[in-house]
């Protein structure tokens, strides 16, 4: 049976629809391989076993009547930013204690009714704030990749690092994400997955518990480009409820997917190029380069001029909006209370202990740039430079470029503990924030595994709402690389 | 501070011990808007209701929830804002607010900062015979907080989120008023404003309009002084109180030789004192900043013009057209546009008939008796039509101004067809000179020494017609009984 947990999405939906196997043997191999893998990989922090047999029922009635849906059957893991109706959302924080919502997100509501089936909620770093999932408060994700010949285990990246696990680890066909830093494509870069992070706007926030509302954005985590394609088309939709949602057709993404990059302009930023970079991203980068080429694209070298202040402008207004974004987690109204003599001592008392350390560092730092007298010279300042950024992309996009080609990560997975220094950890980002800046899409492909065997993933960067054309080129990368598998150590 | 300084009159100084003290006032009034939803909620905007039963997940906060803005109350924004003359913004931005509260769920208040929807406006207060204008300097949406209720657990609060997240327009006006009275007459005419542009019920008791009041004092022509901001008041009445007793403390301060502290206050009305609520330093810092789950708030020119053209007749216009095309006297067009339902009341009577007429009726009789009765014009018991009837009666001769007061009492206690009470009460005036020459003529030979009198005194002649209309009940028209008592005396 565990076969079945190694099909592609896509594999699996031509499957079920062919009657090879059924929608409930494709969910119970899943939750098998859940119930096998979770205590060494903890990349589910609820399984909803129940909910996922009954939901596969209800597919394979439908799959006998031909009355299918887009992803009918298809059993997903949900990040725990997801509200889910009646299932723990809890963000992986402790302030949320004992929450779960009446009410069902915009995104996974369009997944169950394109037919996808729900197998529990992932782990994720605290209010999706990390780059490691360390900060998750039930315990660390373990990336199924280790380095050859070792039993150390390494961090899956973050902050979807249980979604990035649970696909690596074949424990989920795919898995919901979110993305305002590079919490989707990090992970995937770190784990051999596929991830994508659509245009700003693309899918609804609703029920998504905010984290930095400019950047937030959900995407699809999963084993293949075409896999991406195929969720990205049910997530997506715009939304009354959002109205940051844009009211644009959802292409069907995955007719493209194979089209090629042939003719197209592909941009290659000098400024990514860094000091200190290591010799196998650089090698990987020019690999890259050269698939595309053979494949028939246009290699043309860009200019990014304000790339370097990316990182530290994110880094205040990421956490200026999580400062106001996380000030309702108060223990007023749902999740933790910790009493206190009065109402302030018992907000210190609750936010004290219901959020870690690093959420707590960002709401500090947002709380200060925000300040009366430091909001000129910080937040400001930072929305000047992300305007600049913005203006970079449009640039090159105006100059003829279709998209733009760099690595995900400066660096392949880490160990637990082995980052302490938050800057350090931040540098990790240094690749995917830009994006996020801009509110354009990007897409991590794996490319290849570094020397100690670990993969490491390309980014595409597009124009706005043209996932398009990141699916055509992501796949001309998985092509050319092959796909990654690692060795089940877990299970 | 650039402030277009308005010198109070004299007789709005206050004397102290140490010269004449001028009071230097600003309010920010905040307005519910009058819409069935809240500003970002479908959730229903009506007052009371069992506690949080108008409350969507949007209002509680709940994990994952957005905004969405209402149109309705855009809407409602702009009408306010051109019944204030003033410019609309076709750009304006939402901010957040932030700060800790256990009746603000999101930990901010969605309000807008920098850019308001609404900017400079003016309102025309009359002062008695004086005219004062009276600048707004923005008008900007904003989110209420619910409500914390302490006195139903000894040691916990209960919160009530029924408000949370209804529409206030804050409307900010310039510090340009100089006394108590002004105060209360620019926030009278606001609510006037605001009750005939249907924007805001106005209603003061159940909070949907109150005022922070900012008070200064300085020495006529010095620089502006420190301001105090007493918060929240919710009464015309308190709110001249408060800046009365704020203005003599400050006073009494500076007097003393001390200085103000820049400080938010609250008015007690019992004690008919204000208290300290929090010190400058104490201030919250709000950390504004724009909301980014909200798209900055846009529409065209075409937009406001079609909302312009749907506005109704305000007071200002009202009056104008009272004074200019009825022949009113300022004055009492002005006591008549006060209260659109007044005026509304006053325009039925007015209809075919003589305006000024009308005018008097509705204002001297009418107005005076509702007024002694504690009634509102929609709770008058007489309504337009009958007191139109009275009017008719009057114009027509059919009865005395004198018989018509009497009439109008038996309408204002009993009700009734006022011509069929005239018809059965047998209260019509008699013209017929048959009847009335015998009432005449028996005062005459009655009073031999006063009809000698009345030829060199004329001014005896009124006697003579109050006997005259005793003897009739009032019923002989005074100007036939003049004229024929004339005719028999003799009178020169």
């Amino acid at each position: 049976m565990s076969d079945l947990t190694h099909l592609t999405l896509a594999e699996a939906r031509d499957g079920l629809k062919r009657k090879d196997f059924k929608a409930r043997e494709l969910a119970d191999a899943y939750l098998a391989a859940i119930e096998a893998a979770n205590s060494s990989l903890n990349a589910y922090i609820t399984v909803t076993a129940d909910k996922a047999q009954s939901m596969a029922q209800a597919s394979d009635k439908r799959l006998q009547t031909g009355d299918t849906r887009p992803l009918e059957g298809i059993p997903l893991g949900i990040k725990d930013l997801f509200c889910t109706k009646g299932v723990h959302s809890q963000a992986a924080s402790h302030v949320l204690d004992g929450f779960k919502p009446d009410y069902e997100s915009t995104v996974t509501a369009n997944l169950w009714a394109d037919g996808a089936v729900m197998l529990g909620k992932l782990n994720m770093d605290e209010f999706a704030m990390g780059s490691s999932n360390e900060t998750s408060y039930y315990g660390p994700v373990t990336n199924p990749w280790r380095r050859a010949g070792s039993n150390q285990s390494l961090v899956p990246g973050g902050s979807s690092g249980g979604s990035a696990s649970a696909v690596a680890g074949f424990l989920c066909a795919g898995a919901t994400a979110t993305d305002t830093g590079g919490s989707i494509r990090q992970p995937a870069g770190l784990t051999g997955t596929v991830g994508t992070k659509p245009t700003y706007g693309r899918c609804s926030r609703w029920g998504i518990v905010a984290f930095a509302s400019s950047l937030d954005q959900a995407g699809p985590l999963a084993r293949t480009v075409r896999d991406n394609a195929i969720l990205l088309r049910s997530m997506a939709s715009v939304d009354e409820l959002d109205t940051t949602s844009v009211d644009k057709p959802v292409p069907d993404y995955e007719a493209v997917v194979g089209e090629g990059v042939k003719g197209l302009k592909i941009g290659i930023p000098k400024e990514y190029r860094m000091d200190g970079m290591a010799d196998e991203i650089e090698a990987l980068w020019q690999r890259g380069i050269e698939w595309m080429r053979d494949a028939g694209a246009e290699i043309v070298d860009i200019s990014l001029p304000h790339t370097k202040y990316a990182l530290p402008a994110y880094y205040i207004v990421a956490p200026a909006e999580a400062s106001s974004n996380l000030a309702r987690y108060d223990g007023v109204r749902y999740g933790l209370r910790v009493p206190g003599d009065d109402i302030i001592d018992m907000y210190e008392k609750s936010r004290s202990a219901g959020f870690g350390a690093e959420v707590k560092r960002r709401v500090l730092i947002g709380t200060y740039v925000l300040s009366s007298g430091y909001y000129d010279a910080y937040y400001l300042r930072a929305q000047k430079v992300r305007t600049l950024i913005k203006r970079d992309f449009e640039t090159v996009f105006a100059e003829g470029v279709d998209a733009i080609l760099t690595p995900t990560t400066p660096n392949a997975a880490f160990a637990p503990g082995e980052i302490t220094d938050p800057v350090a950890m931040y540098l990790n980002d240094i690749f995917t924030v830009t994006v996020n800046m801009a509110g354009l899409p990007g897409i991590s492909v794996p490319a290849g595994l570094d020397a100690a065997g670990l993969p490491l993933g390309l980014q595409l960067i597009g124009r706005p709402f043209d996932e398009e054309t990141l699916f055509r080129a992501g796949q001309v990368i998985e092509d050319a690389a092959g796909r990654f598998e690692p060795e089940n150590w877990w299970a | 501070m650039t402030v277009h300084v308005r010198d109070a009159k004299p007789d709005n100084l206050i004397k102290g011990a140490t010269g004449d003290w001028e009071i230097i006032i600003g309010l920010e009034v905040h307005a519910q808007v009058l819409s069935e939803a809240k500003l970002f909620s479908g959730a229903s905007a009506a007052y009371g209701g069992e506690p949080n039963a108008h409350v969507s997940l949007v209002d509680a906060a709940m994990p994952g929830m957005l905004p969405v803005i209402n149109e309705e109350c855009v809407k409602q924004a702009i009408r306010t804002g051109l019944g204030l003359k003033a410019e609309i913004n076709l750009r304006s931005v939402f901010d957040r607010k932030n700060y800790f509260y256990p009746d603000l769920p999101q930990g901010y208040q969605i309000s807008q900062y920098k850019q308001p929807v609404v900017g400079e406006g003016v309102v025309l207060v009359d002062i008695g015979e004086e005219t004062i204008e009276v600048g707004i300097e923005r008008l900007h949406l904003e989110q209420d907080a619910g409500k914390s209720v302490h006195d139903l657990h000894p040691a916990m609060s209960y919160v009530d989120l029924n408000r949370s997240g209804v529409a206030l327009m804050e409307i900010v006006s310039r510090p340009d008023l100089r006394s108590a009275e002004e105060a209360r007459a620019y926030v009278t005419k606001l609510r006037s404003i605001l009750r005939y542009l249907g924007t805001c019920d106005g209603n003061m008791e159940q909070g949907s309009l109150r005022a922070d009041v900012n008070v200064s004092v300085r020495k006529p022509g010095a620089p502006l002084g420190t301001r105090c901001e007493i918060k929240n008041i919710n009464s015309i009445r308190f709110i001249g109180q408060a800046i009365e007793v704020e203005a003599r403390r400050q006073i009494a301060i500076l007097e003393d030789g001390g200085t103000i502290d820049q400080e938010t206050r609250l008015f007690d009305p019992k004690e008919g004192v204000t208290r300290s609520m929090r010190s400058k330093e104490e201030a919250h810092d709000y950390r504004y900043f724009p909301d980014p789950d909200l798209l900055p708030l846009e529409f065209d020119q075409a937009y406001v013009d079609a909302l312009a053209e749907a506005l109704p007749e305000l007071p200002d216009e009202k009056k104008a057209r009272f004074v200019e095309d009825l022949g009113l006297k300022p004055y009492d067009a002005g006591v008549l546009v006060a209260d659109k339902a007044t005026a509304d009341y006053f325009e039925a009577v007015a209809a075919g008939r003589d305006a000024k007429l009308a005018a008097n009726w509705v204002i001297n009789e009418l107005l005076g008796a509702l007024n002694k009765a504690d009634k509102t014009i929609e709770e008058s018991p007489v309504s337009a039509d009958q007191l139109g009837a009275v009017v008719d009666m009057i114009a027509d001769g059919t009865i005395s101004g004198k018989i018509a007061k009497d009439l109008f009492e038996i309408v204002l206690a009993e009700g009734g067809d006022p011509r069929a009470i005239v018809e059965e009460r047998g209260m019509k005036q008699v013209t017929d000179l048959s009847a009335i020459e015998a009432a005449v003529d028996e005062i005459i030979a009655a009073n031999p020494d006063k009809v000698e009198q009345a030829k060199t005194k004329p001014g005896l002649i009124g006697w003579f017609v109050g006997q005259v209309m005793k003897a009739t009940g009032g019923k002989a028209n005074p100007q036939a009984v003049n004229q024929m008592l004339r005719d028999k005396i003799g009178t020169e």
